[in-house]
């Protein structure tokens, strides 16, 4: 078969396999060639694997849900020959998981082509974590197996752990990553409680499997409760948010959008065990309404707690977890309206527009973590008390940040509009208080950022600010990449909606597809 | 009753690690908390797979084939053990940096990062 | 650290080659009996910390690298990744070796395994025994670094006259205070 054949039908292990390869060979690599020639085999590296990645959802979204079993004769092998169960570990890959893959590998790229001007010793080892992150972010989300969604955890917390406390001459950064990964390791301890509960009951780790042969007995709802608290406690949502402004305002800030990444990716996680694992669940109305409890609260706490930060990056890991509340939403209104294999009209449009927002949250707070990095990197402040009147000489910084506000905020044209109109017009039937807060919380969000963007930029140029380094055009180039995604998507939105956001609602709420994918007979 | 006893002992292990977590201030004392509650993680995990009057699942030379344990909990139980091996080193080198930047471990006082 | 007494590095000079010996038996018997390649790298670096125990960081410093350990890591990674990808014929991942169509391969583990209660035959299990020898290398070699590391000696920096600073306003009982501290 010729090249491309092998390729689309390879791509899920290639996709995961070529990061981790070259996370392995750049250590080595780098002591052969010099710095700039990593950084570019690097970018390569990844320009590669959203290209793959773009033809696996291209497969999937026209071609249904794909598995890709490790080990087999063929990889669509998923029950071995003579056997009537499958015992590989395999990847089932549908809309949902292309869709955060394409976020992960956009995310990824960026990051990387970013971080070619940052001046670390040891720059090398940033690369390698930086690609176990992209690794345990793919794994993560094309993994169809509830041990290996463990493993791939553990990867992600450990690697993104190593990057917040990568600065080790800074006091604070140690402190944060502390925090960070006494959480995560709770977290992910949690989750392998559970699927001990889960195995020991049915002995079976397949997703698909355990949904099928899944009764809702006491221990599954103890399983239950124990999963959604853990994946909550690693995304930084109320009541265990106390982490989020530590490590997202210690992080080298080139890759604080991969920290972001990772707590969407918890997110994804919470998706899948909540629709596919217990999509047949009587009482799951009942977990979504405390989810959407959850999510309000963490709307109010998140916008609520920012307003009397004075340090920029500080400020902006408090409207994060604002941004993690609205995600909750939508994912609480699905719940609360799943019965059996569909939802009544509103639910699922909750559910695209809370999927859709995981993308734009993202790319948002990607953009503004940028715009704080390029700040501090240019004048050595990061103290909103200390800055003044940066607006009259970057003039592409402002710009940038008014679209990152803009798209935060929800104001037309951005994409964060999109996709909060989205949630708001359908959480307003579940109840209308819902959307009324919603609507608060952004504008507040709105409140804040303003006040953060009259304090920086406007205002009469300061004495001490004048010398200030100029920035290097690979931020300003990774930025602006991401600015043009935002406008894309703020503009089109029913492109994205149409073809990548239903698509995987879709898949979610119809768990007995999933389920028949996993098991089939036969195979070939 | 007898062959709860494992089962007691996760409950206990569990309880004691998240009491450590969350209530001593010493931050080895916290790894210490981490260490304890995955041992009961896998305690727990391998007491699964026990089946009564089982021998070790290995065919290398083994006395007969009556019944063996489950050998899948005991190989997830490995790889939850170097992942917590590679989490207690992260944390253990991190409270050495800690310790030279701020002089103390103790929690109450690593506290530059607040509001 | 100070180096031990002479008992000790006799005692570590003897047992160290049956340390090592009994490490790589771990990890090249892992699919025959239990160990495999984290459990016998694991082993193999306790040697390596006997060593720094035994004889002080000075002239482990001259004669242990970092370097050196880190490319046997790097190397054992790449190594296992990489057979993951000689399966690509069929999946990633396949047991290319225990498939008994390249006969030219099958004094490399290609023989049969036998089911059921036997003597175990080393030459069984395909492509797994090469797995565990990479894994067993990339742990040897990881762990290494890591004592190497933790153990060596450092100074502490003064931080506590800052700590001192910052918790004044708060606590009312100072002298107690620097107590701790100092006895921290």
């Amino acid at each position: 078969m010729s090249a491309i054949e092998s390729l689309r039908l390879h791509s899920p292990a290639l996709i995961i396999a070529i990061p981790l390869l070259t996370a392995f060979i750049i250590p080595l690599l780098s002591k052969i060639i010099g710095p700039k020639a990593r950084n570019g085999f690097v970018v390569a590296v990844l320009t590669g694997v959203l290209a793959l990645v773009l033809l696996l959802a291209h497969d999937v979204i026209t071609g249904g849900t794909r598995t890709y079993v490790l080990g087999g004769s063929t990889p669509l092998l998923t029950l071995p020959s003579g056997y009537q169960v499958p015992v590989r570990i395999m990847f089932v890959i549908d809309a949902m998981g292309v869709f955060m893959g394409i976020m992960c590998g956009v995310i990824a790229l960026v990051a990387a082509i970013y971080s070619c001007m940052e001046t670390y010793e040891g720059l090398y080892k940033f690369y390698t974590l930086l690609l176990l992150v992209t690794t345990g972010i793919f794994g993560l989300v094309f993994t169809g197996d509830l041990f290996n969604l463990f493993v791939f955890f553990e990867i992600l917390s450990i690697a993104s752990c190593g990057l917040v406390a990568f600065k080790i001459d800074s006091p604070m950064s140690m402190e944060g990553g502390f925090k960070y990964m006494v959480i995560s390791d709770i977290g992910g301890l949690s989750l392998l409680v559970m699927i001990g509960l889960l195995y020991g009951q049915y002995d079976a780790l397949n997703i698909g499997m355990l949904a099928n042969r899944m009764d809702y007995g006491m221990i599954d709802i103890i399983a239950l409760g124990l999963i959604v608290t853990a994946l909550l406690m690693k995304s930084g949502s109320v009541p265990m948010h106390m982490w989020t402004p530590d490590a997202y305002g210690e992080t080298p800030s080139s890759v604080t959008i991969m920290i972001v990444g990772a707590s969407l990716s918890s997110l994804y996680a919470l998706f899948r065990i909540c629709f596919t694992l217990y999509g047949g669940f009587i009482g799951i109305n009942v977990a979504g309404w405390i989810i959407v409890i959850l999510a309000l609260i963490s709307i109010l706490v998140g916008v609520t707690m920012a307003i009397p930060q004075t340090d920029f990056k500080r400020l902006i890991g408090y409207a994060a977890v604002a941004e993690i509340g609205f995600i909750l939403l939508g994912l609480g209104a699905g719940l609360a309206s799943l019965s059996g294999n569909s939802v009544d009209a509103y639910g699922i449009k909750a559910m695209e527009g809370s999927i859709f927002h995981i993308f734009n949250d993202a790319l948002d707070i990607g953009l503004l973590f940028f715009v704080a990095a390029v700040v501090s990197y240019a004048t050595g402040q990061r103290n909103l008390n200390n800055l003044c009147g940066l607006g009259r000489k970057m003039k592409y910084t402002t710009f940038l940040f008014i679209i990152g506000l803009a798209a935060v905020a929800g104001l037309p044209p951005m994409n964060g509009f999109a996709s909060k109109f989205l949630i708001y017009e359908s959480v307003f039937h579940l109840n209308p208080i819902l959307a009324i807060i919603g609507i608060l919380g952004s504008i507040m969000m709105l409140a804040i950022f303003v006040k953060a963007f009259s304090g920086a930029f406007l205002g009469p140029p300061v004495p001490e600010l004048e010398t200030y380094k100029k920035v290097p055009r690979s931020m300003l180039f990774a930025m602006s990449i991401v600015v043009a995604i935002i406008v894309f998507f703020g503009l089109f939105p029913d492109l994205i909606v149409d073809n990548l956001a239903h698509p995987a609602a879709q898949a979610l709420v119809n768990h007995s597809e999933y389920i028949s994918h996993a098991i089939r007979i036969g195979g070939v | 009753m007898l062959w709860n006893i494992p089962y007691i002992a996760v409950v206990a292990l569990i309880v004691l690690g998240l009491y450590a977590c969350m209530f001593k201030s010493n931050l080895v004392k916290i790894i210490i908390g981490t260490s304890l509650l995955e041992a009961g993680a896998n305690l727990f995990l391998i007491t699964l797979g026990y089946r009564k009057g089982g021998i070790a699942p290995i065919f290398t030379n083994a006395p007969s084939t009556e019944s063996m344990v489950l050998p899948v909990p005991q190989a997830l139980v490995l790889t939850s053990i170097v992942i917590g091996l590679a989490v207690t080193a992260l944390l253990l080198s991190i409270v050495v940096m800690i310790y030279r930047h701020y002089g103390t471990i103790d929690a109450k006082k690593v506290r530059r990062l607040r509001g | 650290m100070t180096p031990m007494s002479k008992i000790v590095v006799l005692v570590t000079n003897l047992l160290c080659g049956f340390i090592l010996v009994f490490g790589f038996y771990v990890i090249v018997h892992g699919h025959l009996t239990p160990g495999g390649g984290f459990q016998g790298g694991a082993v193999v670096a306790s040697a390596c910390a006997l060593v720094v125990i035994a004889y002080g960081d000075k002239r482990v410093k001259e004669r242990l690298s970092y370097d050196a350990f880190s490319a046997i890591e790097a190397s054992g990674l790449i190594a296992f990744v990489g057979l993951g990808f000689f399966g690509l014929g069929a999946t990633f991942f396949y047991n290319f070796l225990a498939v008994e169509r390249i006969s030219s391969l099958r004094w490399l583990f290609g023989a049969k395994a036998l089911i059921g209660p036997n003597p175990g035959d080393i030459n069984t299990g395909g492509v797994i025994p090469l797995l565990n020898l990479a894994v067993g290398t990339e742990v040897l070699g990881a762990l290494s670094i890591v004592l190497l590391l933790m153990l060596m000696t450092y100074t502490p920096k003064r931080g506590e006259a800052e700590i001192e600073e910052s918790t004044a306003g708060r606590r009312a009982q100072e002298t107690g205070e620097k107590h701790e501290t100092g006895g921290n």
